[in-house]
Parts: structure tokens; sequence; C-alpha cells
């Protein structure tokens, strides 16, 4: 069988399943749309979060940005779990006690203001719209690499499928296919992996291998990767980080961002008690857990693997020859994702990192230039390639790359049509609606929402990551000091809550901007995007964390120099700290 | 809520100390141990690099996962402590 039909197969019987979990699953009211009923349990409904939770991003790129940068990407590593611990304790109990629908519902109704709940909605768009691109792309390349269709057509399949099974199920259709899509992406991203860490270090699990010894030298894996890429001008894999004020504050950005996310924090509203949100924050980050602590290890071991690929006798030895490459190597090099340039001639392939401080030892051994350009993309879906894993692996991964990408879609999606239909539509534009109405409405927004993510997907504005750290800066600085605030303090009130989102959001807004251009119009950024030019050495993509800040001052202070809440809003603030007399998710 | 008493003051004081004490590891493991402590950690060796490279990349998420599973245990025990479950 060839590697295509085998594809086909593996990708072809998951959606299969889906479709059918979907079809068994259709929501009838719009409280099985919009929280599935409020009746998953907490074990299912973390296994829904991790899914829900694990983008293209964690599945694909991940492993091969902690390969490319080692221990200084480990932030995404704490920053992408951490915030679970925040969810947990700060604000999944509360929100669901609190009992309604959206995340806008509880903005709208604590700070007593229709303005807070439509900053709410722009925000809670702004960030889930930007982050669905991101997914809807990702799921589009996964889908023309394995299905060998152009990229467009893979697009418009991930479309489909999305369409279908979250505008029929809603929440309770899209809670049962992530625990399908949960299973698949674990199992596809775990057997690689296991093979790999057993033939690197004889360890069967892969978090241990990645401290073991590496059986071919008798070294300690790391020990070894690190002498391996010193050897070719890279900086050590373990190296420590000389700027750890923005490791500390971009790590703090991915954990507030992560807690803020609202398709991550309705997911809280669908289990039936309050206690069962608290358990099911815990079941969520041990699903999650599994792929993040098999990533590091992905990581570290592809990158050993390609490096004693191209160079089989050792990193002071000849490169592999170019005639003599294998076969995955071929393979991704048609799709552009590889790059090969002799550039001096000696039909070898010269992979080292290309700086004026390797210059003189380069010129010594007759390098003219890096010869490889490798897309750290590539490197989760090449790794059974790479370490010759048999065909069915391969399947398995395209099968798993597509269950990440569409499971967050659909939760993203989901997220994006409730704060149409129910906040927009039902909280301001039309307050008579019926539930059938309002129902339609959801689906049709929806359906707007998957068109427009389409339409970005096929037309990306050209600045992929910029686009995720945009939607995590608009969480952390927006969403996350607004609903703790609200539940943690009963002395802030509508003006200091609005004022402080627009405040978070707008530095945010501003100093992203700065950096990587207005609107990301490639060119217009004021001052160049490199460290010197940071305000204290701070990135763009760490100041989520100090938008929050500003945040959670502008509110306290302009709160304390307005009027006091009024009662019965202090009275809501009681009720969502004490668990007793939740009930189901209520609509009003 | 009218009935709002002194029992659920404290039940509210006791959430939040618990979340307190519960945060200062969370940012212990990953900031302290993973990130600005790692060159006082240098010194112990765990496969081949040292304990902070693995509380960055390891022990971190595994804490995380202990802490979320201990505060949903507290929590839930002071529920019934304090007559507040559901």
């Amino acid at each position: 069988m060839s590697q295509f039909t085998i594809n086909l197969l593996f990708v072809g019987a998951s959606f299969a399943l889906y479709f059918g979990i979907a079809i068994w699953a259709r929501a009838g009211s719009t409280k099985e749309f919009y929280v599935a009923g409020g009746g998953v349990h907490p074990v299912m409904n973390g296994m829904a979060t991790a899914a829900d939770w694990m983008s293209a991003a964690s599945f694909i790129s991940m492993a091969g940005l902690i390969a490319a940068g080692g221990y200084a990407n480990s932030t995404f590593l704490m920053g992408w779990t951490g915030g679970y611990v925040l969810l947990a304790m700060l604000l999944a109990p509360y929100l669901r006690k609190f009992g309604k629908f959206t995340v806008p519902d509880f903005i709208g109704d604590r700070f007593y203001s229709r303005t807070a709940r439509l900053v709410a909605v722009a925000c809670l768009i702004a960030a889930s719209v930007t982050y669905v691109i991101g997914q809807m792309t990702g799921a589009g390349v996964a889908f023309s690499r394995f299905l060998e269709v152009d990229n467009n057509t893979g697009l418009m399949i991930a479309a489909v499928v999305v369409f279908f099974y979250a505008v029929l199920g809603g929440m309770k259709g899209i809670t049962y296919t992530q625990v399908a899509q949960y299973c698949v992406l674990i199992v596809a991203y775990t057997i690689p992996a296991v093979f790999i860490s057993l033939q690197l270090t004889d360890t069967f699990i892969p978090a241990i291998g990645l401290f073991s010894d590496h059986t071919a030298s008798g070294m300690p894996l790391l020990q070894k990767l690190d002498e391996v890429v010193r050897e070719l001008g890279f900086q050590d894999y373990t190296a420590d980080v000389d700027n750890k004020l923005n490791m500390v504050l971009f790590t703090l950005s991915l954990m507030i961002g992560t807690a803020g996310l609202p398709h991550v924090i309705i997911r809280f509203f669908t289990v039936p008690k309050v206690a069962d949100a608290r358990w099911s924050a815990g079941w969520a980050l041990v699903f999650i857990a599994l792929l993040y602590l098999t990533a590091p290890a992905v990581a570290s071991m592809a990158r050993l693997n390609l490096m004693t690929t191209i160079y089989p006798d050792g990193p002071n030895q000849e490169a592999i020859a170019y005639a003599d490459r294998p076969d995955w190597i071929q393979t991704w090099e048609q799709t552009g994702l590889i790059k090969y340039e002799d550039k001096n001639g000696d039909g070898r392939v010269q992979f080292y990192n290309d700086t004026p401080a390797f210059e003189a030892e380069a010129t010594a051994r007759g390098w003219a230039g890096n010869e490889l350009d490798v897309n750290r993309d590539i490197l989760v879906l090449a790794n059974p390639e790479i370490a010759n894993l048999p065909s069915w692996v391969i399947g398995l991964i395209a099968a798993g790359g597509l269950a990440a990408a569409l499971s967050t879609a659909a939760g993203l999606l989901l997220a994006i049509s409730s704060a149409v239909s129910h906040d927009l539509i039902k909280g301001s534009i039309n307050p008579d609606i019926t539930e059938k109405g309002e129902l339609l409405a959801a689906r049709i927004s929806m359906f707007v929402a998957i068109l427009v993510a389409t339409y970005l997907g096929m037309n990306p504005p050209g600045f992929a990551a910029q686009v995720v750290a945009l939607a995590f800066g608009i969480a952390a600085a927006s969403i996350f000091p607004a609903l703790m605030m609200g539940i943690f303090s009963k002395r802030i009130n509508n003006k200091g809550a609005i004022a402080g989102m627009l405040a978070g959001l707008l530095s945010t807004l501003v100093y992203i901007f700065t950096y990587l251009g207005w609107f990301f119009i490639p060119g217009t950024n004021t001052l160049a995007n490199t460290p010197d030019n940071w305000l204290l050495g701070v990135s763009p993509l760490s100041f989520g964390a100090i938008g929050a800040v500003i945040n959670f001052a502008v509110a306290f202070i302009v709160s304390n120099m307005t009027d006091d809440v009024p009662e019965e809003i202090q009275e809501l603030v009681e009720s969502v700290r004490y668990p007793k007399g939740a009930g189901g998710a209520i609509d009003h | 809520m009218s009935d709002h008493t002194q029992n659920q003051e404290n039940y509210w004081k006791a959430n939040v100390r618990l979340i307190f004490g519960c945060l200062i590891v969370w940012a212990l493991v990953s900031y302290g141990f993973g990130i600005l402590l790692r060159p006082m950690l240098a010194g112990i060796e765990v496969g081949g690099t040292d304990l902070g490279f693995w509380f960055a990349q390891q022990g971190s998420i595994i804490s995380f996962i202990i802490l979320v599973f201990f505060y949903a245990w507290r929590m839930n025990a002071l529920d019934k402590e304090y007559g507040l479950e559901e």
C-alpha cells in the first residue's frame, strides 16, 4: 500500500468517527449548544479541554521551537501549562457557580454595564479570530502535505469538516468529538516518541529518556547534544539565558493569556458542579501534560537525529553527500520546507550556524556558508520519517495533527458564535429573541466565522507567529484581569473595569504594533524589533503581563475615585464565592 | 444573600489563604527553580544537565498538576467543613 493510501485511511477513519459523534450528539436547545447542557463528567471535560487547548501550535510547532531554542524555549512548556493553575484557583469554580453561558455574560452582570459587556465581546472576538486563523492555516498545511492536494483545497476541506460538526452539534457535539480527537492526537504524538526514545536511549518513556544516557555514545543524551551542536557553532542546547526578566515576563504572559482565553474558560461551564470545575482543571492539565512532558524529549532527540543524519561520522568529520541524503529530505524538499544549496561546490551538505564567531573555523574546514535550511515546523511531522518508522506511524501523525488543529478551531468558533448570538444579539440588539431564533443566530454566526477564518487562512496577512502573540496579549491584558477582579474584589466598579480593560488592551496593542508594524502592515513599525530597542529588554511578545498589571492598576485607581459598587452587585460577588446553591447553567 | 455570615467570611478567607500558598509554590517551581534560581541549582546534576533545566522542562509541569489536584481536594473538603457544598 502506498503512503498516500495509508494516510487517506487514517485521516478518513478519524473523520468518520468525528462525524458519527456529531450526529449522535446533536444540540437541540441553546443550553446544549452553548454549554452541552452542563452535564459533562469532569474527566471527559478535562480531555475535551486538553484537545480544545492543544492546537496545531502545540502539536506541530512547539517541539520544533524547543529543538531550535533549547532551554530558552522552555517558556512555552511552563507558560502553556502554568495558566491552568491560575484558571483552577482564580477563575473556573466561581464562573461555574455564576452559571451563565459566556465570558461577557459575567463581565456585563458583574460590572452592571452594557459597555463593559461590549468591550469584553470585542476583546473576545479579537483574540479568538486571530487565533483561529492560525488553526485553519495549520490544518490546510497538514491536509496539503498528507492528502497531496494544494493548500487552498486542504483549507476548504478543513472548513467543511469543522462546519459540519461544530454547527450541528454545538458545545455538546464539540465536547464528545474533542474527546475522540484527544485520543487520536495523544496516541499519534506518543508512539513515534516512544520508538525514538527506545532507539536513542533504550528507555521506554521519552520524558525519562531525555535525561538518560545516549546508547550509541554512552554519554548523557543532553551532554551529547550540547557537544554536537557546539561543534557546529550553535549555542549549547542547555545553555542558560541572559535576559531573565524577559524570560519571566514571556512565561507570565503565556500563563495569564492561557487563563484568559475565552474558548478555554467556557469549557468549565459545561460540568455539573463547582467541585467538578476544580477537578476538571486538574484532569485537563494531566491530559495536556501527557503531551507537554513528551515534547521536550521529542525536541532534543529529533535535533540529535537530524545532526547525526547530516554528520553520520560525527560533527568533526565530513558531512553527508547530497546524493546520499535520505528519502525524507527529498520528500520535504518537494514542499520547499527543506532547502539545499551547495555553496562550496563539494556536493556535501554542510549544516552549521553561520555566524561571524564561527567563521574562522568554517573557513578552515572549507565551508562557504550554511547549505541546509530546515523549517522548524516540519520537525514533528517528519519525525517518524527521520527515525525510519513504519509508514502507518506517518498516517497516524497526519490524523493527529489534523485532530489538534480541528478541535481547537471548533472550540474557538463556538466561543465566537456564542459571543455574537448570545452577547451581541440577545444581550444588546434584540433581547426578545426566541430560543429557536437564538440557536439559528448562533449557527449563522458560526458559519460566518468559518468563512472569515477560511478567507484569512487562504490570504494570510503574513504574520502567523505575531498573530498568536496578539491573541495571548489581548487575553492576558484585558479578559483575565477583569474576570479576576470581578471575583476577588467588591470594590472594582463599572468605570474602573472598563477603564482597566481599555488601558490594558491599548497599551499592549501599542507596544506590539510599535515593534511589529501598525496593524501588522510590514514596514510601518516605529522601532526596529531588536532587543536593544525594547523597553528594559521586554520583547513585544512578553508585554501581555505588563498590560495585565496596567489593567489592574487603572481599574483600582479609577474605582477608588468613583462610586461604590451597588449593594446587589456586592451580593452577586458574594454568591459566586460560595458553591452552595449553584444548580445547572441558567438562561436569563 | 443577605444571610451573609461570619461562617462564609471565614470560608472565603481560608480559600484565599490556600490560593496564596499554592501560588507561592507555583511561582517557586517555574519562575524560581526553572528560571531565576537556575544558576544556584547548577551544582545539582540531573541526566547530563542541572536541576534547573529539569524543572523548566519537566518538574514545573508535574508540580502544577499536583497543585491543582491538591487545591481541588482541599477546597472540596472546606466546602463540606463550612457546610457550603452543593
